[in-house]
Parts: structure tokens; sequence; C-alpha cells
């Protein structure tokens, strides 16, 4: 069975039962290089392989880039 | 060496120069800039990941060894977003010292001072450092004061623009009454007015565009560091009052007949 979840407002297919720390693991993302907000909650760093994903979950991954 | 740490919520650093970390060339230049300039704070921005792996991070340019991460909360136009952001700035840099910036005007990037206090009053009772942009307005900075912000960071001029420091009375006014440093915030174009504003007591000075913007960032980001130095160390020393005349430096007497 697969989820629909949206990822940084894209849809995008992920396995059931699937956690942040997968679903990083799906996009080849360092987690260390990232902070994630559940359906706008932030999801705590070592919270990532317990945290699992729902159908419809609204995701989204961010990063620092450069800014004053 | 002049012993005149720059205290910001009980840290000690010695540079006065905070630094932006956007529109570089590149991470190389990002890197080399900020070596250059002496900065011991960096701001950064929060954004979306670009979901293809293999791009470069800007954190592999900032050594969290050296430099202390100051995110942002750009591109926020209520408390609301600018407070979402900060949660994750938090969890992400492993830091509670943020940027407070909450604009109300795309065109001017103006702050609107409303959202940035109530942004600041809920911040500060999470705990966060908060570190507020701000108009040259004495009246809001002290309302930011007494919200708990641990500085606050009036513009210079307009985020960007370079103008310089368009009003130096109204620094001169905040400076007076501040209880906690005030760090120029944007609008410094070159190295005499980022002097300009050190030698008006101002105890930091954050720019991004006067280094990114220059023809050559790395030469500019070492005159803007020489000049923070040059402008702190004659606040310090006091300058000479200004006369309408003449007044000789060498002496009247002694003169050949």
């Amino acid at each position: 069975m697969e989820f629909i979840v949206t990822v940084n407002g894209a849809a995008r297919t992920v396995p059931s039962g699937c956690t942040v720390a997968h679903l990083l693991e799906i996009l080849e993302i360092d987690p260390r290089r990232v902070a994630v907000e559940r359906n706008r909650d932030v999801v705590p760093r070592q919270s990532y392989g317990a945290t699992h994903v729902e159908d419809g979950d609204q995701i989204e991954v961010v990063t620092f880039v450069g800014g004053g | 060496m002049l012993d005149d740490p720059f205290v910001l919520a009980g840290r000690r650093f010695t540079s006065r120069l905070i630094v932006g970390t956007g529109k570089y060339r590149d991470l190389d230049q990002t890197r080399e800039a900020l070596a250059r300039s002496g900065a011991e704070i960096v701001t950064v921005a929060l954004r979306r990941i670009e979901l293809k792996p293999g791009q470069g991070s800007l954190l592999d340019a900032i050594d969290p060894k050296r430099y202390a991460l100051l995110p942002n909360t750009a591109g926020c136009y209520d408390a609301e977003e600018a407070i979402r952001t900060c949660h994750l700035a938090r969890e992400l840099g492993m830091t509670d010292f943020v940027k407070l910036e909450v604009i109300g005007d795309r065109r001017t990037l103006f702050p609107d001072v409303e959202e940035t206090l109530r942004a600041a009053r809920i911040l500060v009772k999470e705990g966060f450092v908060v570190l507020p942009y701000t108009n040259d307005d004495p009246v809001m900075a002290r309302k930011l004061e007494d919200a708990g912000c641990a500085a606050v960071m009036p513009l210079a001029a307009p985020i960007g623009s370079g103008l310089g420091i368009r009003n130096p009375h109204n620094l001169r006014i905040i400076l007076e009454s501040a209880k906690i440093p005030v760090i120029v915030d944007a609008g410094v174009g070159t190295a005499s007015d980022a002097a300009v504003a050190m030698e008006l007591g101002c105890h930091a000075v954050l720019m991004n565009t006067g280094i990114a913007g220059a023809r050559d960032p790395l030469l500019m980001a070492e005159a803007m560091r020489d000049g923070v130095i040059a402008g702190r160390k004659a606040f310090l020393a006091g300058r000479m009052p200004r006369r309408l005349h003449a007044a000789a430096s060498s002496p009247e007497g002694g003169l050949l007949e």
C-alpha cells in the first residue's frame, strides 16, 4: 500500500509505514542539513525514525541558504 | 590589542561586523568573504530544500565552530510566518538566536513594526534570543527593548540600497536610551558608512549587499572589517570638536623674521 504526501508543495508517493527518516532517505537528503515540518509542526531531529508519515500529510523540508 | 568585546545576549565576540551570506557568486566566494570580513556572526535564510541531490549546502561553507549562525525570517510578512520560521531555524541551526524580520512592504522592504513587536513578544517568551530588524524609530526601539529583545537593529537605509546612514540623528536618539546593543542593519554601502555607524556609537553593523554587491566582494569584505574597526576606535577615542575657523597645528611663535 502507498500513501500520497505533499513534500515542499509537490505530491509524492511513499510506502505506507514510511517514517520521516525513511522519507529523507528516499529523497536522498542528509538529515543533518535540514529541518522538517509535518502538518505545520516541527519534527524534532531525534524523532525522525519514530515519526510516521500519514496519507495526505503536508511535509516541508527546509535548509539554510544564503541570506542577509 | 584593544580589550573591547562585543557582548550580545551574554556571549562575547571580538568582531563588531555581522555579515550576511546571500548574493555571492558561489560557496567558495561566500566562504572567503566571510573569512576576510573577520565576522563571527553570520546571517542565513531558511528555505525549502531543492529536491535535487548532490547540490552543495551553505552549511558546508560555514564552519559552526568559527561562526555563530543567525537565522533570519526574511520573506515573512506576518508574525505567524516569522515564528514558524524561527521554530524550524532553531531545530536546524541548534541556536536560539534569530534575526526577526517582518516585512511590511514589498517595494521598500520596510519592516512591519506592529507585527515585528507582536512576534518579538512571543519569541522572547519561547526562549529565543531575538534581534529585530526595525525602523530607525526610537519609540519602536524602546518597545522592542521592553519586549525583551537582546538587541535592536534599526535600518540605516532600505535593505540592499547602499544609501548609507540616512538619519544619524535618529540613531543617536536610539543610542541615548537603549540599554541593549544597537546594531545598524541594512543600508550600509561602503566602508565609510560602516565607520559612521560605529562612530555614532552603534555597537555593531550588519550587512550583506554592501559586501556581496561590490565589484570585488573579497576586497570589500576587508574594507568593511577595517571600517568597522576604525569607526569603533574613533568612537572610543572621542573625536575633536568641530570648529568653524582654523586652529593652526604648528606653533605660531618662533617664525623666521
